[in-house]
């Protein structure tokens, strides 16, 4: 029999269909808050998930380490650690490492969870940037022995997910002992799996997370298309591919997110048309070029990295998302109760259309941007 | 000599409904019909008939009915009626076999076997009556990125100068049909059906007809073999040239227009001597290798200022995968891949029927290939060669294909019935041929008009379909082979279409 807990997707159904509840907080000052309010906001859409799969992204997490590599690991078993040790201390300097400190909670067959601080060993023959050498790195443990995953790897954040209700991974990791200014949440209704701790919300790569509700029509494509830019799909799943879209369009072509959200969810050619001739000439440029990563079908993502959250639905709007500030907070949510509950009164709540992002920054750069009208022309 | 090839077709006429009016005299082109003063009576002559049906349709009694000629040889799965009359047609004649159209042998289809999805409860299926649903696509080159600048006032402004790109309101061309295997006046309804519907109509290689430029938004100039009608004024005209190095019907051989076909017309559009034949060399004799192929691409976009995108046909054979690369790595926009399916105005029959390979498989090698060596985004794949539905569209663009070529199709929408005798010159539908007698049965308003109800048809039918998968726009469906599933295939076959079996 297939041990169903161990991989992604086991049945090989091409992505895994997922229903879900996110939320995302951010302090725009960055000053770090506790996992309280964004907990009770998650558990508050319960209904939205079924158990099998919970969890977190907290930016500012590790100060302390604050230019070194958070890596979370899951192993399956002790050997598999040992190997993956070795490896790890070929590539980098061990700053610290630690098992991840966790308590009885309502989960289901927890892995090993271990967390390192990493720094990439120098080398004069090594020509990569440190980032490409990371992402090397993480896909090489996370395909070599189907037995370790790499499921957190930024700096000065942390990803802690399994397989539960969000609430309760929340408490088997003692999120209450952290803090951060931005946390990003998720609670999962997969129809087909049975939940691997790895297949849980947020995924990651560097400091970037994605939560993700909804179902990718465009899958097929767009795995194709970034399979030529050398990105492996290896998890099967629709998550997977936004968050390498992200990191294609956004890290290696230097793309602003108000483009990279046009790609993605692009204006409808009835609407291009209506715009400043040179925007119509740019706007059908991008769809030309980068149609193969347009996201068709339901989705809304919360896309965070260090000092940046950013939400977005699909163009036609089939999955929820509403935003709310309250003094110097931004709220992002399936749900605006779950906003409501943890800040009953807010300055100003609304619902973003379809294709429309909502950007939170840290306001040392820009503060809280709907990117509407006076970008697109539209 | 007497010819033992047993008549086809058995034409029957009720004589108690036919009135003698003789429509089916003047209807026939193939004399199969006359009229006997002395005794009043209607007489056929069944051996000259082609199952075309002209006169059946046009018969205002419904008094004419034809028949496939009961009389059959015995019965043999190898020795069959085609190949035994095949064989004393040769005999008698000591030439090749010719035919019109496309491959009729069922064995060679793969569209059939293969299905498409649709949203169930996991996302929501797309009302293309309420929603918007769009299918316009670009043909030509694209980059792997592109420099925009932004900011608050002027909004988001290209950098990067893209390609020449033609501007698809629907993924559906019409195919090269050239002007002397065609009628003028089904060039015109091409023609004026491509511009109402925003696509395209390809010329074929015959050149473009004077009258006719006033279309060139939406003509592609083809430059073929025989380089017939190719000027500068001609390159410009279009608004993309196409050249053809082969067509799926007949790979590896060129076309005949018989003499007697070039009328003055046709001998002033394709620059040769009145009633001289029209033959295209097999190769173009300036294209020996790829280098060479890349030299007359270069100088097609030198003659046109670099303007237009240029195309380069090639039939589906077996090493397609690796030719379209080295046509991409050559400078084309755009690789045409004609299928073994693919129709023409005459061919030798054993050609058509054992030369080259299905589209299908040919497109999904082509377009795997493309992206394993990651300049699928240089060149648009354009699939021809036996797509006969909107399904079959939309299936060719979901294993890869950018837009479809059609021909046949079009043609049927114009009353051809696929009797597979365009050779013959003598079409009764008044579309495979030059005779003006004949070709005035083609009204060009009436003609554009059908074609443009295709269009509009089957480009309902794919919005319904994209719909029902939950997708809007048609690039989502482009190359998303997780949209198909086959069924009565092998593994190998699947593994080639890269498609999975139903149920997985």
């Amino acid at each position: 029999m297939k041990d169903l807990t161990r991989t992604n997707n086991p049945y090989g159904d091409e992505k895994v269909f997922d229903a879900c509840s996110i939320f995302g907080m951010m302090n725009l000052k960055g000053e770090r808050f506790s996992a309280k309010d964004p907990v009770r906001a998650i558990a508050n859409m319960h209904d939205r998930g079924n158990g099998l799969g919970g969890g977190f992204a907290v930016y500012g997490i590790y100060p302390e380490y604050k230019d070194d590599y958070a890596f979370q690991i899951m192993y399956l078993d002790r050997e598999t650690k040992k190997q993956t040790d070795h490896l790890l201390g070929e590539s980098f300097n061990i700053l610290n490492e630690e098992e991840m400190p966790t308590q009885p909670a309502n989960v289901r067959d927890p892995p090993i969870m271990w967390r390192y601080f990493l720094q990439p060993k120098k080398s004069r023959t090594r020509t990569q940037a440190d980032d490409d050498y990371i992402i090397e790195k993480v896909m090489r443990i996370n395909t070599e022995t189907g037995k370790a995953f790499v499921f957190s790897s930024g700096k000065n954040m942390g990803v802690f997910k399994g397989v539960g209700f969000p609430e309760d991974v929340a408490e088997y990791f003692c999120l209450e002992d952290y803090k951060g200014y931005m946390w990003t949440c998720h609670g999962r209704f997969p129809t087909n799996t049975p939940g691997w701790w790895g297949g849980a919300h947020p995924f990651n790569i560097l400091d970037w997370t994605v939560v993700h509700n909804g179902e990718i029509s465009s899958y097929g494509i767009n795995k194709r298309y970034l399979e030529m830019f050398g990105y492996k799909c290896t998890m099967q799943t629709d998550t997977e591919v936004m968050a390498y879209a992200f990191d294609l369009l956004m890290r290696r072509q230097d793309l602003p997110i108000e483009i990279v959200a046009q790609i993605l969810a692009p204006s409808l050619w009835t609407e291009i048309k209506t715009m400043k001739p040179e925007n119509e000439i740019a706007m059908s440029a991008l769809r030309q070029t980068y149609g193969s990563l347009l996201m068709n079908g339901p989705f809304t993502i919360i896309v965070a990295h260090e000092g940046e959250m950013i939400g977005l639905t699909d163009r036609i709007k089939l999955r929820p998302l509403t935003a709310a500030e309250k003094g110097d907070y931004l709220f992002l949510s399936s749900e605006e109760a779950a906003i409501r509950l943890v800040s009953p009164m807010l300055d100003r709540v609304w619902s973003p259309r379809g294709g429309e992002p909502v950007i939170g920054r840290l306001e040392s750069r820009n503060g809280v941007d709907v990117l509407a009208q006076e970008v697109y022309g539209r | 000599m007497k010819s033992y090839v047993a008549p086809e077709y058995i034409v029957e006429r009720d004589q108690d409904r036919c009135i003698r009016c003789k429509v089916c005299v003047n209807q026939c082109s193939y004399d199969t019909h006359c009229y006997d003063e002395e005794d009043d009576c209607m007489i056929s002559k069944s051996e000259n008939c082609v199952n075309c049906q002209r006169c059946a349709t046009f018969c205002p009694t419904q008094a004419i009915t034809i028949r496939e000629n009961p009389n059959h040889y015995r019965s043999n799965a190898n020795w069959t009626q085609e190949v035994l009359t095949g064989i004393k047609k040769q005999a008698e004649t000591g030439g090749v076999v010719l035919t019109g159209m496309g491959c009729d042998k069922p064995n060679l289809t793969y569209w059939d076997r293969i299905l498409l999805n649709a949203s169930q409860v996991t996302n929501p299926s797309i009302d293309p009556l309420r929603e918007p649903m769009e299918l316009r696509t670009y043909i030509g080159s694209k980059p792997d990125k592109l420099d925009l600048e932004m900011d608050q006032d002027n909004g988001v402004i290209l950098k990067t100068k893209l390609a020449p790109q033609l501007q698809l309101e629907t993924p559906i061309m019409f195919s090269a049909m050239s002007y002397g295997s065609i009628s003028l006046n089904v060039h015109k309804s091409l023609a004026r059906a491509a511009s109402e519907a925003g696509t395209f109509y390809n010329t074929g290689e015959g050149g473009l007809e004077r009258s006719l430029y006033k279309y060139g938004d939406h003509v592609i100039v083809q430059v073929a073999s025989g380089r017939f009608g190719v000027h500068p004024d001609y390159l410009n005209a279009g608004a993309a040239i196409e050249i053809k190095i082969g067509q799926g019907a007949k790979p590896g051989i060129g076309g005949h227009l018989p003499g007697e076909k070039v009328s003055e017309e046709i001998s002033r559009t394709r620059m040769i001597p009145l009633g001289t034949d029209a033959l295209s060399p097999a190769p173009q004799h300036d294209i020996y290798s790829i280098e060479d192929l890349r030299q007359l691409i270069y100088a097609l976009k030198e003659a046109t200022d670099y303007t237009k995108p240029v195309f380069v046909k090639i039939a589906a054979v077996h090493n397609s995968a690796a030719i379209a690369s080295g046509i991409v790595r050559a400078g084309a926009d755009a690789v045409v891949l004609d299928g073994v399916r693919g129709g023409t105005g005459a061919a030798p029959r054993i050609i058509r029927d054992n030369v080259g390979i299905p589209i299908e498989m040919a497109l999904a090698a082509v377009d795997q290939r493309l992206r394993d060596e990651g300049i699928r985004n240089q060149a648009s794949v354009i699939a021809a060669g036996g797509i006969k539905s909107s399904a079959d569209v939309l299936k060719a663009i979901a294993l890869g294909a950018d837009a479809c070529y059609i021909a046949t199709a079009a043609l049927v929408s114009l009353g051809c019935t696929v009797c597979q005798k365009c050779y013959t010159g003598k079409c009764p539908w008044g579309i495979a041929t030059t005779d003006l007698w004949l070709t005035k049965r083609i009204n060009p308003d009436i003609g554009a008009k059908r074609l443009a109800g295709l269009l509009r048809g089957w480009s309902l039918e794919i919005m319904e379909m994209m719909g029902g998968m939950g997708i809007n726009a048609i690039e989502s469906v482009r190359g998303n082979r997780l949209l198909l599933r086959g069924v009565g295939l092998t593994d190998k076959e699947l593994e080639i279409l890269g498609i999975r079996m139903v149920g997985e």
